[in-house]
């Protein structure tokens, strides 16, 4: 101990890479709940593959979760890893590229034996020959000889005990950055509740890795990372798909409307049909419907009959949703269609992160059939994001795409909890009584918002038929005529237009005119946001405008963007919002397009700053 | 369903304002006209009424009847009116498809609707054709069928809908044709009492593309000899003076002709147990085969529980063992921590 350092860092960013059954997700998890605890400010990363269980070994099976964490107000999951916890040689083959210089790696040397160098393509053993000790500081373990012996008299099979030695890393990782593994045994208590050896074995190799760091002479410093200065308040840990679920909860709540979600599952939007279905005990009804299209279309059919309806998918499902967003358009029912993005096209990667759905959610139907679309731009925004699509669909009476991604979804970070008291109203009114001479009118607008009147089966003389025929307008009788057509084309282009109205003004970072304006949506954020911070600290005039309102694009915007000699859109797409705001403002654009499956980084944006100043 | 002072609807209170464009002498008619019927008789309020249906001649039905309506996108009936029970189960829903819409492109949600049993009917109006789309063989169409779509004739085979119900696990399944006024209220009345999906299969004329597809059935001469109509409990006899029956020999079903065949008897003609699976399937194997006559009637019907009960019970269920759920908790979580 007296010979190990305290070291004060700003932030620090983990990796930790495993085979898909050494519980990377789990340790990752883990590791951010007791940094959460401790009050740092964080961001997390979790990436896994799309098989279950690819062969143990391979390249293809490694499971990662990257952990930022910081002191300081951080907006991304961090570049670089500044350490790297490889459990296997496919961890560190696919891995130390991305590790900073000098950068920490932990590996478990046990799992480095011939047949694992081979699937990983190794010809010698990366820990012998000397290689890495020259660029990194490199510390191997024979982690899996440890928790043996840590769990010699535990009466558990020899699977079972090899399977904690992921407990043994986090035990480790748990010293070097000075948490205490309070919340983590606490939490083995709870998960394994009637599995006390489980537990008994769990514990060992947690604090085996702990004493490990403690009793070793191995690591000669110790990091301390201090706690973030975040506004006072309560806080926890959140993700975004589980903060889109709670966004709908709240909505609903707030609207005194029950909650109805309908939906098949996809990955990465499938927990928050998991997550509704966990709330039966306040009234929600989940839906797990024979496909996508049902899975709307159950939504369609619940907001007709006056819930609060939402389906969740991702972009392949979004495909199959298609036509019947295109009924909701023309039958003028409020939903919320939340798309987790993922790579495409067709399957493409599940698992991974993309953009790259932004034309599809504000062209891809038939005919003129505009709806508006909005992007959460970090995990914990999410919940906001759903909030206020619920709050423009019944307000305007219309389908509202949410664009999340795979990185929102998964990702982390600590969230200021709301209370309900603090969220904006929203109302909601059904039409009850006649809104003609004796005759109810189904599409009779409001003239401020042009949106229709809600009445729903129940209410007495007010039967009504909708459908996907064009209207008339305000009676809703099927009508073709020419005349009617363009009028109700224009009116359901405007109203849609109307949303803009009720939108905050845009928010410039940094100077509102300028050299170059970093313009993005959605989960590139915070890449964004910290390629500003950073060029500011180089003195480089570099503002930052982050969207949130994909469709209609805020009122705004064209005068903001006027100001800039330069507008740099990145993006996870190869240029979908780039197009979009050159097309609407007539003006040059740079794009950045980079689509590995993970967010841009901050540094990527940087270069592309100082790339077309000429710096 | 509540009762309310409904006593006074009458079939005019479900006509709507709008003109119906079907073709003259359309089988159509005749089933918008019994179910306006029939509804005024059911005790439901008028509101409480909610019909859906999906694209198809059929699918333009909600607009001539004056209830709630959705006339939705082609083969989505069946999802679309799932979400809008399971929203307001109160709601007495009705979907009202096509051979086309409910077993073609909706053959999916039909299906599943039928294994979840919610509690709707399905009026699946079978004219064996494509009509809105003017004259392409469907999926009900006989094998061969020469249309514009097909000049060599067809080559699929064609669906049975009831053994296709039966297979899906539906409550209730049966069928009437649209000639047969008294039968199809009947039918309609029954589906309307049946608790969980009610299937009905109406067997309905298009005179413009398909014309006589069941004139077998409802032509006065031969009709006799070649429908069966079923009731519950009584043996299955048919023919101008109930002379033929359906005997079970083995397992294999025979026509017996009660005056001709002297070692035949009434007790060994087969009777109707709608809740005897075997029977249904037997029964609905007739469909389209020329030796055996057509039955109509209920085919099958049992009593399962219904999923929207199902799922109130689970939210039941769910606030007696965590208590009815404070939104302030979930927001919260187990793991927070304050910032001071």
């Amino acid at each position: 101990m007296a010979k190990t350092k305290i070291k004060h860092v700003d932030h620090v960013v983990i990796r930790f890479a495993g085979d898909s059954g050494d519980g990377m997700q789990l340790t990752g998890t883990r590791f951010t709940e007791s940094t959460a605890i401790y009050g740092n400010d964080l961001s997390t990363l979790p990436d896994y593959p799309a098989e279950i269980r690819a062969p143990a070994g391979s390249l293809a099976g490694v499971s990662v979760f990257q952990l930022h964490f910081s002191s300081k107000d951080i907006h991304t999951p961090g570049d670089q890893p500044d350490v790297l916890v490889a459990m296997n040689p496919a961890a560190l083959k696919g891995h130390l590229d991305d590790l900073a210089p000098h950068g920490i790696i932990i590996a478990n040397s046990d799992a480095f034996n011939t047949k694992n160098l081979k699937l990983a393509g190794y010809k010698n053993n990366p820990l012998d020959d000397g290689s890495l000790e020259q660029k990194y500081e490199l510390h191997t373990i024979n982690m899996t000889e440890l928790v043996t012996e840590a769990c010699k008299s535990i009466d558990i099979s020899a699977k079972d005990v090899q399977r904690t030695k992921n407990m043994f890393a986090l035990g480790l990782l748990f010293w070097m950055y000075n948490r205490n593994t309070d919340t983590t045994i606490q939490w083995l208590q709870r998960k394994f509740k009637n599995k006390p050896a489980i537990i008994e074995a769990n514990t060992r190799a947690l604090n085996a890795g702990y004493n490990y760091g403690n009793t070793t002479e191995m690591f000669t410093a110790r990091y301390t990372v201090e706690k973030a200065v975040l506004p006072p308040g309560k806080y926890r840990n959140i993700n975004g798909n589980y903060a889109i679920s709670l966004g709908m909860l709240a909505a609903a709540k707030k609207l005194g409307l029950p909650l109805f979600f309908g939906g098949y599952p996809i990955t990465p939007a499938s927990e928050i049909l998991h997550n509704l279905a966990s709330f039966r005990n306040f009234g929600v009804k989940t839906f797990q419907a024979e496909d996508e299209i049902a899975g709307v279309a159950s939504a369609i059919g619940a907001a007709f009959s006056g819930n609060l309806a939402c389906t969740a998918t991702s972009g392949p499902g979004m495909a199959l949703k298609t036509e019947a967003l295109g009924l909701a358009i023309m039958a003028e029912l409020p939903l919320v269609v939340i798309n987790v993005q993922r790579g495409g096209p067709s399957t493409g990667l599940p698992t991974k992160t993309e953009q790259s759905d932004l034309f599809q959610a504000v062209m891809g139907r038939n005919a003129d059939s505009p709806l508006p679309v909005l992007a959460p731009a970090t995990p914990g925004d999410c919940f906001y994001a759903a909030y206020e699509a619920s709050q423009i669909a019944i307000k305007y009476m219309t389908p509202v795409i949410i664009l999340s991604d795979g990185y929102l979804a998964n990702g982390s970070e600590p969230w200021s909890i709301p209370k309900m008291a603090d969220l904006p109203e929203i109302k909601v009114e059904f039409t009850k009584e006649f809104n003609g001479e004796d005759v109810f009118l189904p599409y009779k607008r409001d003239k401020q918002t042009l949106s229709r009147p809600w009445a729903i089966p129940g209410i007495p003389k007010l039967e009504h038929r909708v459908g996907g025929l064009e209207k008339e307008d305000e009676t809703g009788n099927v009508n073709y005529e020419a005349d009617n057509h363009h009028l109700m084309t224009s009116l359901r282009h405007q109203k849609v237009a109307n949303v803009a109205d009720d939108y905050p003004p845009t928010k410039i970072y940094g100077a509102d005119k300028g050299d170059i304006l970093i313009l993005t949506w959605g989960s590139t954020f915070g890449p964004g946001r910290v390629a500003a911070e950073r060029l500011h600290k180089n003195k480089i005039k570099a503002s930052h405008v982050h969207l949130r309102y994909i469709n209609p694009l805020p009122i705004d915007l064209g005068g903001i963007l006027k100001k800039f000699e330069n507008v740099l859109i990145p993006e996870v797409n190869m240029g979908q919002l780039y197009a979009i705001i050159r097309a609407k403002y007539v003006i040059d654009a740079h794009g950045l397009n980079v689509v590995r499956g993970r967010p841009i980084r901050a540094s990527m944006i940087v270069n592309s700053v100082n790339k077309i100043l000429g710096i | 369903m509540a009762e309310q002072n409904n006593n006074e609807l009458s079939r005019m209170d479900f006509v709507t304002d709008q003109t119906v464009k079907w073709c003259p002498g359309c089988g159509d008619y005749a089933i918008l006209k019994q179910t306006q019927r029939v509804l005024p008789e059911l005790g439901v309020p008028r509101e409480n009424f909610l019909f859906v249906s999906g694209i198809g001649c059929s699918s333009r039905f909600p607009y001539y009847i004056n209830t709630y309506g959705f006339h939705t996108i082609h083969g989505r009936a069946a999802a679309i009116a799932s979400g809008a029970k399971l929203a307001n189960p109160e709601l007495s829903v009705w979907i009202v498809t096509g051979d086309g819409d409910g077993l073609s492109i909706g053959g999916n949600h039909t299906i599943h609707l039928m294994r979840r049993n919610l509690d709707i009917n399905i009026l699946l109006f079978n004219n064996r054709i494509y009509g809105l789309t003017k004259g392409q063989y469907s999926p009900t169409s006989e094998l061969g069928k020469v249309t514009k779509s097909t000049p060599m004739g067809s080559l699929d085979r064609p669906f049975n809908p009831s053994s296709l119900a039966l297979g899906s696990q539906a409550t209730f399944v049966a069928r009437t044709i649209d000639r047969y006024s008294k039968h199809m209220q009947s039918v309609i009345k029954n589906a309307y009492e049946h608790k969980g999906t009610s299937f009905v299969e109406i067997y309905q004329n298009c005179n413009i593309f398909n014309d006589g597809a069941y004139e077998d059935l409802t032509e006065k001469e031969v009709a006799a000899n070649n429908v069966l109509e079923l009731e519950h409990g009584k043996p299955m006899l048919f023919g101008k003076n109930k002379h033929l029956g359906l005997h079970l020999d083995w397992n294999t079903p025979k026509i017996v002709d009660l005056d001709k065949d002297k070692n035949v008897s009434i007790d060994d003609i087969l009777v109707h147990d709608q809740t005897d699976f075997v029977i249904a399937s037997i029964l609905s194997s007739f469909t389209y085969d020329a030796n055996f006559p057509t039955p109509i009637g209920i085919i099958y019907a049992v009593d399962e529980p219904v999923y929207e009960n199902l799922l109130d019970e689970q939210i039941e269920d769910a606030i007696t063992k965590k208590g009815a759920g404070k939104i302030e908790d979930v927001l919260a979580g187990p793991n927070i921590w304050e910032v001071k």
